[in-house]
């Protein structure tokens, strides 16, 4: 597979949220604004690239055994680092993201990608797989948040596009809203897919 | 190079050595994030403060005192110009919003009178919750005194109009504001 393959294949063929359906939980919970969403992908992306290269470099020395907890404790270590950065220095997103950063650990994509693709690649390729994948992900939460907030809360990314007191469909930015939100565009990316 | 064998021996040594890299680590950027942390809290409880009381020069944090409330002890901070009490921050708090406990900066005047309000932390709906900073909702506790005026929403009796779709958020908001002020009479009558 060509590395340009490989990259596009997060982000549309094997979309982890769109296709896949991998890592749903943090998705649905934490898409209630567009801002919310790029800083969970772009946090999921980092702890994804970065457990991808320790994992692809110390595959051989991992005794199969023990390499779930062994890539676990790599992730959760990434995990710490960025949630103690997070609120050092982005104390609102901190906030705003609240207990799903801790929860990225156990986000399947993560440990899907270390376990299929990171543990049997070349570190080069398990960072374009890394990033990819993360691109696709934060690509994802981010079209729900802003779809949620738009139709919810009547702003993107903060702005108001409509008078504050405009109503607005509230149902979006509570949880049901997420599913049917997810649901749609869902639909509409695998017609898309089929199209092509 | 091939994968190594899974023996007793070398599962423990790989978790060990793996367990002791990321604890060092993490140990190392724990102290580099450590201040940046404490900052940012102390400056967000400062800007709290700020917003809540007219304007001071003393340092609210260092003269810091509890007081008493039905859901345990309300942080007071006491803000002076001059030595001049101007007004007391209290950092008050309800269980009955939404979602989770909900705290509430509330400034009050020697007098008890309400000086201004900003909400600390919430877990309210996000876009619903967000309603309660916004200036509609936000202006009509300053100048109110709870001794003469009822801080309730309309719906229940009182002179607050709830944000549209979030009652139970606004009703929750006037219920943390009452207690930081029930608190603060009941320290002055003692």
């Amino acid at each position: 597979m060509s590395r340009i393959k490989l990259f596009t294949n997060g982000i549309i063929r094997e979309n982890p949220v769109l296709v896949l359906l991998i890592g749903l939980c943090p998705t649905l919970a934490v898409s209630t604004s567009a801002i919310n969403g790029l800083g969970m992908g772009a946090a999921t992306t980092f702890v994804l690239t970065m457990s991808n290269i320790v994992i692809s470099s110390i595959k051989n020395v991992v005794p199969s055994k023990v390499r779930i907890p062994i890539f676990i404790v790599v992730i959760a270590g990434f995990v710490t680092i960025v949630q103690m950065t997070m609120e050092a220095f982005v104390p609102a997103l901190y906030e705003a993201l609240g207990v799903f950063v801790p929860l990225i650990v156990f986000n399947c994509i993560i440990l899907a990608r270390a376990e299929a693709f990171a543990q049997k690649n070349t570190v080069l390729n398990s960072i374009i797989d890394g990033l990819g994948m993360g691109i696709g992900f934060t690509l994802a939460i981010t079209l729900l948040g802003s779809i949620r907030e738009i139709l919810g809360n009547g702003s993107i990314f903060g702005q108001r596009l409509v008078s504050a007191d405009a109503n607005t469909i509230l149902v979006f930015i509570l949880s049901p809203g997420a599913f049917i939100a997810l649901g749609y565009i869902i639909a509409v990316f695998n017609q898309l897919r089929k199209a092509k | 190079m091939a994968k190594i064998e899974s023996n007793l021996k070398t599962m423990v040594l790989s978790l060990l050595i793996v367990c002791t890299v990321v604890a060092t680590l993490l140990g190392f950027i724990n102290q580099l994030t450590q201040g940046p942390i404490a900052a940012s809290k102390l400056k967000a409880k400062l800007s709290a403060i700020q917003q809540v009381v007219p304007e001071f020069n003393n340092n609210p944090s260092e003269e810091m005192y509890t007081l008493e409330s039905d859901l345990g002890e309300l942080e007071c901070f006491p803000a002076r110009q001059d030595s001049v009490l101007v007004g007391t921050a209290i950092s008050s708090l309800t269980n009955i919003g939404f979602s989770g406990t909900f705290t509430v900066m509330v400034g009050l005047d020697p007098n008890g009178v309400i000086i201004n309000t900003s909400v600390l932390e919430h877990k309210e709906t996000p876009g619903l919750g967000s309603k309660l900073l916004e200036p509609k909702f936000k202006d009509q506790f300053p100048g109110k005194n709870p001794e003469t005026n009822v801080i309730k929403t309309t719906k229940d009796g009182g002179e607050i109009d709830a944000i549209t779709a979030a009652t139970i958020s606004s009703r929750a908001f006037c219920d943390a504001v009452m207690r930081a002020w029930e608190a603060y009479r009941q320290q002055e009558v003692q």
